[in-house]
């Protein structure tokens, strides 16, 4: 989570507790679609909701698990796995898609609305 | 200029008889180029094509169709022809012609340059007085079979002289039609001829625990009656009173035709022939049950198919010769395995038995071994014989000298403990199939070069070992035969099931962390669903099920390119009225959905979005809708012909049946999706045997048939039982669908399902039909669970405040839809505009707070 306060705003998108555990919801940060998910551990990760591969905004309908460890995604359309911590595709490096930086505070998930990290 | 070859420089082969060896010579002839030089013709006396005699007994249930071997009655090579309902009744070896009656009455005469004689063996009838009364019967045909069914349905009593191995298959077919049975034979036990005394005692308590009435050390000596059969005369004890009589006394080779030709017969009967199968005639060959290789007659089938590929070896010049077979035998018989093979009598000289028997568990099992107890002769397995696989290849013969056995040569046989039993490498020469001569290397040979062998095609009983010597081999190249569901749970779906069914698991948490390790992933999370579905009758978005559920069957609709959903409503049987239509024409025109009639007889509303779908379905289920599971892994549709209520040609009322069953079936999940099909007649204008399960109408009730689908890999469905009343389909369906949903693999259809059981459909119907697990009623119970269960899913949400909560577009602005989502007209309808990347709607639009 980036500590940088002065380049970001930050978007209240709902309570912890409106996303279920290894569940996501659909955001609108800013103009974008992000997927904000919220794994066993009660991590909470945020994507865009765009899958390049699929080419449609549907990211987070998907099923979220684990990896080899990795806490990941899966697309409802083709069920490529893209890793909540990074965006990086499992099933193609070539694929990345972009996250936002998320906080939780007073039971309230945040999203950074600056630039994402393409 | 022209060459100057003959007109017709092709040859003429004939082939006399068109039983199972008959039909096997064909394709080998096909197979190894014969009829590039030779047409053929085959003579066949019975009026069907070649069919299964091995399995003539299911014909009871099943029917004559699903035994053919030759179910087009033609073969896929123009240059082979069949003359069915046609005796040979003379051969003229000299001026090679065969002179033909046709069942009509007429007679021709055929030229041939080749002539194959593959008449088979005729049931043996002992010449007692009586022999010839109403009311006796033989059994091998399936006139024969049909015949004693008809005789049956007036009678209490049967009889069946001689209790060998066709004998008792008759004995459980006169008990299965509901006659009290008796079994008379006239050696000291049952099956003299592969089993010893000891085992052929623990076969009789097999079948008297059926019910039989088995009569041993017995000589026929009369049927006694005046105008029919009213008993059976014994020698030295009381007459056995019965209604009717069937011989299965012993077969003898049919060489009338060799014989009044001239050529040379046996001394006990059979057409003399060589090494390559050739007569005493040059250009006449015999095999399979009328052929004697060296004097001796087979009655078997093994033997027959590999007498018949030796022929076509020598007529295509090769030097394969038949220098003997294995007679060893595996069936199962009246639900008991009974297994010989080698020298099961110990007539090798010194040769040493081991016995394992337990007289309470029903099993005998003996090994015949070599007097230094280092190599493996023979053995009876009765009761269990699952070593069978092992043990057949280890047999040292004349030609073979088998495998070593291990230090405990009894650890083969005593029942499976701590992993003892069979751990024995093959040899390469090792025949894993005696049907079709495929051996241990050929199987190797095939993995490596990602081809296929014949081996199991016929019998199936070497298929766990051909299944295992193939998963070995990719295990020694390093590839990991890897069964488990995925890395979180190293089980199948099957034992998964079985976990769930014994720990009363209810939820994929708790199957996980008993089970699994890890979180889960989109592989087994949906399995896992879809196992907790079946066996509870839940939800499948109550809490803690959601999140494991793909995406279609959590939004309970069918996601499209786009991210788009499209809505089909259940339309039963594809029957329909005016006014729902009217209601699905208007749903589908106020929310701009695009529509599409469906091969399953149904309506597709493509292009909601996520957020409309509690609309869209309000509207729907106020109308009498309800969710047709086309997202599901579960029942699509049962497709029906519009049947007798309408039909000219209709016998039975199909759309009635297809409603019943679907509205029977709705809901339940299942490994893979599910369909069905009812025709109302023979024309099948539903396309039943394209769907899991078909069924079609005939006179008398309906014909089931499983296992098929359309896609990339379309298979027919096959015949499971003919002719059911109502009550007795659902019941086998039931059954049929319920084993499937619990021990098919995941995303696995039925075809492939079946297929991969020991076994095949034989396997299905034994389960479904004949219940040998005694799971029946078990089945039958969870099914009518599941139908007592049942409730439309898409109401149910509706009316659930907490389940209808996801249903926005996005969670802090659920008035605002995705900009991702768009549309362009195409032939009048609204259909997906790709989008090329990530849309922003700017950051001026306003956003809701939580």
């Amino acid at each position: 989570m980036r500590t940088d306060r002065d380049a970001t705003t930050w978007t209240t998108i709902c309570r912890l507790d409106e996303i279920e555990v290894e569940g996501g919801v659909l955001a609108l940060v800013a103009g974008e679609a992000v997927a904000v998910f919220r794994t066993h551990d009660d991590e909470v990760h945020a994507l865009s909701n765009y899958d390049p591969i699929g080419r449609a905004s549907v990211l987070a309908r998907g099923i979220v698990g684990t990896r080899g460890g990795v806490p990941y995604v899966a697309s409802p359309l083709h069920k490529q796995g893209y890793d909540l911590r990074t965006g990086r595709c499992l099933d193609d490096e070539e694929v990345r898609v972009a996250t936002y930086d998320v906080a939780v505070r007073d039971g309230l998930v945040l999203v950074a609305s600056g630039p994402p990290h393409a | 200029m022209m060459a100057p070859h003959p007109v017709n420089h092709r040859k003429q082969l004939v082939v006399v008889g068109h039983g199972m060896v008959g039909h096997r010579f064909v394709q080998a002839a096909v197979e190894r180029g014969l009829t590039e030089t030779h047409d053929v013709v085959v003579v066949g006396a019975e009026a069907r094509p070649a069919y299964d005699r091995v399995a003539l007994t299911s014909f009871f249930e099943v029917g004559a169709d699903a035994l053919s071997l030759l179910p087009g009655g033609a073969y896929d090579d123009p240059r082979v022809r069949v003359l069915l309902g046609t005796t040979a009744v003379g051969l003229d070896p000299e001026a090679r012609t065969v002179l033909l009656d046709t069942a009509g009455g007429g007679r021709s005469v055929l030229e041939f340059d080749e002539l194959v004689l593959a008449t088979g063996a005729a049931p043996f009838v002992p010449p007692v007085p009586g022999h010839d009364l109403p009311g006796t019967f033989v059994y091998r045909t399936i006139e024969d079979l049909e015949a004693i069914r008809a005789a049956a349905a007036t009678a209490t009593v049967g009889a069946v002289v001689g209790g060998g191995l066709l004998g008792l298959e008759a004995a459980k077919a006169l008990a299965d039609l509901g006659l009290e049975t008796h079994v008379v034979e006239m050696a000291p036990r049952l099956m003299a001829v592969q089993v010893d005394d000891a085992g052929g005692a623990t076969l009789r308590r097999h079948v008297e625990g059926l019910g039989l009435h088995v009569h041993t050390g017995a000589t026929t000596t009369a049927v006694l009656g005046e105008t029919h059969v009213t008993g059976l005369g014994l020698k030295d004890a009381e007459p056995v009173v019965t209604d009717l009589v069937v011989f299965s006394a012993g077969i003898r080779p049919r060489d009338a035709l060799a014989r009044a030709a001239g050529l040379a017969v046996a001394e006990r009967g059979g057409v003399l022939v060589d090494e390559q199968c050739r007569t005493s005639d040059p250009h006449v060959w015999a095999v399979g049950e009328c052929a004697a290789p060296g004097g001796r007659m087979y009655g078997l089938v093994a033997p027959g198919y590999a007498m018949a590929e030796v022929a076509v070896d020598a007529l295509v010049g090769g030097d394969g010769a038949f220098t003997g077979a294995d007679t060893s035998t595996k069936l199962k018989l009246m639900g008991v395995d009974v297994a010989s093979f080698g020298d099961a009598f110990a007539t090798t000289e010194g040769a040493l038995e081991l016995v394992y028997s337990d007289a309470v568990a029903g099993v005998y099992k003996k090994l015949v071994v070599s007097d230094d107890g280092a190599r493996l002769l023979g053995g009876v397995l009765v009761g269990d014989a699952s070593a069978y696989g092992v043990l057949r290849p280890m047999v040292a013969t004349a030609t073979n000298p088998g495998i070593a056995l291990p230090e405990n040569p009894e650890e083969l046989i005593l029942p499976v403990t701590s992993g003892a039993g069979a751990q024995v490498a093959l040899p390469d020469a090792a025949q894993v199939c005696s049907c079709n001569d495929v051996s241990k290397a050929d199987i190797v040979a095939a993995a490596e070069a990602g081809g296929t062998t014949r081996a199991g095609a016929t019998c199936g009983s070497c298929k766990t070992l051909t299944r295992k010597i193939i998963e070995d081999w990719f295990e020694a190249q390093g590839k990991v035969v890897d069964r488990s569901l995925c890395e979180h749970f190293p089980l199948t779906r099957q034992e998964l099931f079985d976990v769930v069914a014994v720990h009363g698991h209810t939820s994929f948490d708790a199957v996980v962390a008993a089970h699994g390790t890890g979180r889960g992933c989109d592989v087994c999370k949906p399995t896992v669903a879809s196992v907790l579905a079946s066996q509870l009758n839940h939800h499948v978005l109550d809490e803690g099920a959601r999140t494991t559920q793909d995406t279609n069957d959590a939004y309970l609709a069918n996601i499209q390119r786009n991210g788009t959903y499209s809505v089909v409503p259940r339309i039963p049987g594809g029957e329909i009225d005016p006014e729902k239509l009217i209601v699905i024409g208007e749903v589908a025109r106020d929310f701009g959905l695009y529509t599409k009639i469906t091969g399953g007889q149904r309506i597709d509303l493509f292009g909601a979005r996520m957020e409309e779908l509690p609309a869209i379905w309000r509207r729907l289920v106020d109308a009498g809708f309800e969710s047709g599971h086309a997202y599901g892994k579960s029942l699509r549709t049962v497709k029906s012909c519009v049947g007798s209520t309408w039909c000219r040609y209709g016998v039975q009322d199909s759309v009635q049946l297809a409603i019943d069953l679907e509205l029977r079936y709705r809901g339940l999940r299942s490994p893979h999706k599910l369909k069905g099909g009812v025709s109302g007649c023979a024309r099948e204008c539903a396309e039943a045997r394209g769907k899991d399960f078909g069924v079609i109408a005939t006179e008398k009730g309906w014909n089931l048939y499983v296992g098929g689908n359309g896609g990339a890999t379309p298979v027919h469905a096959r015949l499971l039982a003919g002719d059911l009343d109502t009550e007795t389909l659902v019941r086998y369906l039931d059954r049929f669908l319920m084993y499937y949903v619990r021990t098919a693999d995941r995303l696995q259809r039925t075809a492939p399902w079946v297929d991969s059981l020991d076994g095949g459909l034989d396997r299905v119907r034994a389960v479904v039909v004949d219940d040998v697990l005694g799971l029946g009623s078990e089945l039958e119970a969870a099914m009518s669970r599941h139908v007592g269960g049942y409730f439309d899913e898409w109401k149910a949400t509706l009316d659930d405040p907490d389940k209808l909560r996801r249903f926005v577009s996005f969670v802090n602005a659920p008035d605002v839809p995705d900009p991702h989502i768009e549309f362009r007209s195409e032939r009048g309808q609204d259909v997906p505009a790709e989008s090329a990347g990530p849309v922003s709607l700017g950051a001026t639009i306003p956003v809701g707070a939580p």
